[in-house]
């Protein structure tokens, strides 16, 4: 689906409001035919990169290409993208179709080609024999999708979609992210998303770019992105992360023998080391790597003792912060509640099994 | 009920008596068949509105005062609408104290603006007349339009434009398409409101008329001869019907504009 031309590229953009630096230097490369997220906290810059695309904020400075052409001095009207905006936008005056045939006015087609378009998009977005509707009386779904119809009805080389999903409730989210991919799979258009849900992101995206502060901060597909976190900070923004403290022993050979806190001696590969220099030498590693080693288990490759010191249960999943013997802060295990296994008691003494191959070392 | 709602509620009673019931009188003593407003009532006729047709100086002041609040009207909401989209959509320095002084109007005694313009007017030789009248009352209506379309301007999402603007229109269609239809139930109702408000202008129509006269200021000419009072009677009872005539429709398209944009109504005037 994918392919390795680039459908936009950003070229060291800078965008600054008064004093305020929103975009430091950006530079990426959006692909073809991709699901693209820029996934960030509240007032990273996302939203504004997105509307650089868009057209609707100038930048101070760098470079803006949409399918090979720039667009300085290419007005909003006038780009080859569409937006659905995290209100959704739907013109409150006019009719389900009238919204969605909007951006058909200035097209030469004939009134019953431009119908046929209509009912089309409605279709495709689920919404078949709403055209009549009035607008207004719409539900939060409903109104998302006519926003996604009159978008996608100019056939647009890139849809921007701003947070569209921030403003559903959790099932009626979920379920619109799997109709999204279905969509952007259907009609191949470029996607990019901005969104400060960090499980959207995963679930949706061919690739991720991490902002913080105005500069992306990693640009990797999602499991890059949740297995191999370059900076402590993108390791915080993405799931569950623990760290224990680590000392580095010696370093030879593409492999590294470091000394883990409460784990002991280990050797891990230079994959699996990032240099972002944002702290004290740390090994991190996700919950799920970790397992509970019950009465009679053998760990796989490692395993060290501790206590259990809290016990969240979520039906499906248990979480547990074990303690670690010789280790102060707790760190977090994730367990599948598979049948047959028990789930243990807060203060019950336990094994975790642990192996290098999952650490990820920070320094 | 607890005792003290009691006393609330003849309070509420007592008040709305004392603010209805003169204006109640009017259409009374209208159709009342005796020149002397007092009880009791001496038989029903329509004379005094037939009277009232026939006065020339009367259908004069009607038309004078249809001019001017019609002139005035369309004067103050097109000032307004610039002033709600600039307030509402823009950022700039000073604004919160230009808005002040534009809306300062509303609480400021009519009698001072009334006596300033007049000064300035006749320092600068212009003659006294409708014309005069109008500028008065525009610049009395003003901030009760920029007050409704401000309402108006406000509960327009600004993604509405963006939207339209990212689907292809510009700025001028997008206005067209866009603003103007969800704008114009508050440009209505600004409109009326303004209207209505010149139409029962006493002070400025008074001291800024010169030879002219309003509606207002030959009725309050006319209160001096006995005879006259009755066919007063049937002017303002009429006046009565068509202020809140306007007002009612005003009040509708202000509130259909909040509804049509999804918005919540947040006051008003009725």
């Amino acid at each position: 689906m994918t392919s390795a031309k680039p459908m936009i590229e950003l070229k060291d953009v800078q965008k600054w409001y008064g004093d305020y630096h929103a975009l430091r230097g950006i530079n990426a490369e959006i692909r073809a035919g991709e699901f693209f997220s820029l996934l960030g906290p509240s007032g990273c810059g996302k939203t504004t990169l997105l509307r650089t695309i868009a057209g609707f904020e100038d930048i101070t400075s760098g470079v803006v290409m949409i399918d090979g052409k720039s667009m300085e001095d290419v007005p909003a009207n006038q780009r080859p993208t569409n937006m659905v905006f995290q209100s959704y936008a739907i013109f409150p005056h006019l009719s389900v179709e009238q919204n969605v045939g909007f951006g058909l006015r200035r097209d030469p087609r004939t009134a019953v080609e431009k119908q046929k378009a209509v009912d089309e998009a409605l279709e495709m977005v689920g919404l078949k024999g709403y055209g009549k509707r009035a607008a207004h009386a719409l539900s939060g779904g409903q109104r998302q999708r006519v926003a996604l119809a009159r978008a996608l009805i100019l056939k647009p080389k890139v849809l921007l979609l701003d947070e569209p999903l921030s403003a559903l409730d959790k099932k009626m989210r979920e379920h619109m992210q799997v109709e999204l991919i279905k969509l952007q799979r259907q009609v191949g258009i470029t996607f990019i998303l901005v969104t400060h849900d960090q499980e959207e992101a995963l679930v949706m995206s061919d690739r991720i770019a991490v902002m913080f502060e105005g500069e992306i901060a990693q640009l990797d597909d999602p499991e890059s992105l949740y297995r191999r976190p370059k900076t402590r900070k993108v390791a915080d923004f993405i799931g569950v992360m623990n760290f224990l403290p680590a000392t580095v022993l010696s370093e030879a050979g593409g492999k590294v023998d470091v000394d883990v806190h409460g784990f002991g001696r280990a050797t891990i590969d230079a994959a699996q080391v990032s240099n972002s220099h944002d702290g004290a030498t740390a090994v991190g590693f996700r919950p799920e790597t970790l397992t509970l080693l019950y009465e009679g288990q053998v760990a796989a490759d490692r395993e060290a003792p501790g206590t259990v010191e809290e016990v969240v249960y979520y039906g499906d999943m248990t979480y547990y912060d074990v303690k670690l013997d010789g280790v102060a802060a707790p760190v977090r295990i994730s367990m599948r509640n598979v049948f047959g296994r028990e789930v243990l008691e807060r203060g019950a003494r336990t094994r975790v099994a642990w192996a290098p191959g999952a650490l990820v070392l920070f320094r | 009920m607890k005792p003290n709602q009691n006393g609330l509620r003849s309070y509420t009673i007592i008040y709305l008596i004392f603010l209805y019931a003169p204006i109640i009188l009017l259409p009374i003593f209208a159709f009342n068949d005796g020149t002397i407003i007092a009880f009791p009532l001496k038989g029903f006729t329509t004379k005094w509105f037939e009277q009232m047709a026939e006065s020339d100086q009367l259908l004069t002041a009607v038309k004078n005062s249809l001019i001017v609040a019609s002139a005035s009207a369309i004067s103050a909401t097109i000032l307004a609408i610039f002033a709600a989209r600039a307030s509402t959509r823009y950022e700039f320095r000073g604004k919160g104290g230009l808005m002040a002084l534009i809306m300062l109007p509303l609480v400021l005694p009519e009698i001072i603006i009334a006596m300033a313009i007049l000064v300035i007017l006749l320092q600068m030789g212009l003659n006294l007349g409708l014309h005069t009248i109008i500028l008065g009352h525009t610049l009395m209506c003003t901030p009760f339009a920029i007050a409704i379309l401000t309402a108006a301007f406000q509960s327009l999402d600004k993604s509405l434009e963006e939207a339209a603007y990212d689907l292809g229109e510009d700025a001028f269609s997008t206005f067209r398409l866009i603003i103007l239809p969800l704008v114009l139930p508050g440009i209505i109702s600004s409109l009326l409101i303004s209207f209505t408000i010149s139409m029962d202008e006493f002070i400025l129509a008074a001291f800024l008329g010169g030879t002219e006269t309003t509606l207002p200021v030959y009725i309050y000419s006319q209160l001096r001869f006995p005879k006259a009072i009755p066919v007063i009677m049937a002017v303002a009872t009429l006046l009565v019907a068509v202020s809140i005539c306007l007002l009612i429709v005003a009040e509708y398209f202000r509130r259909r504009g909040i509804a049509k944009t999804g918005g919540k109504d947040t006051g008003g005037f009725l």
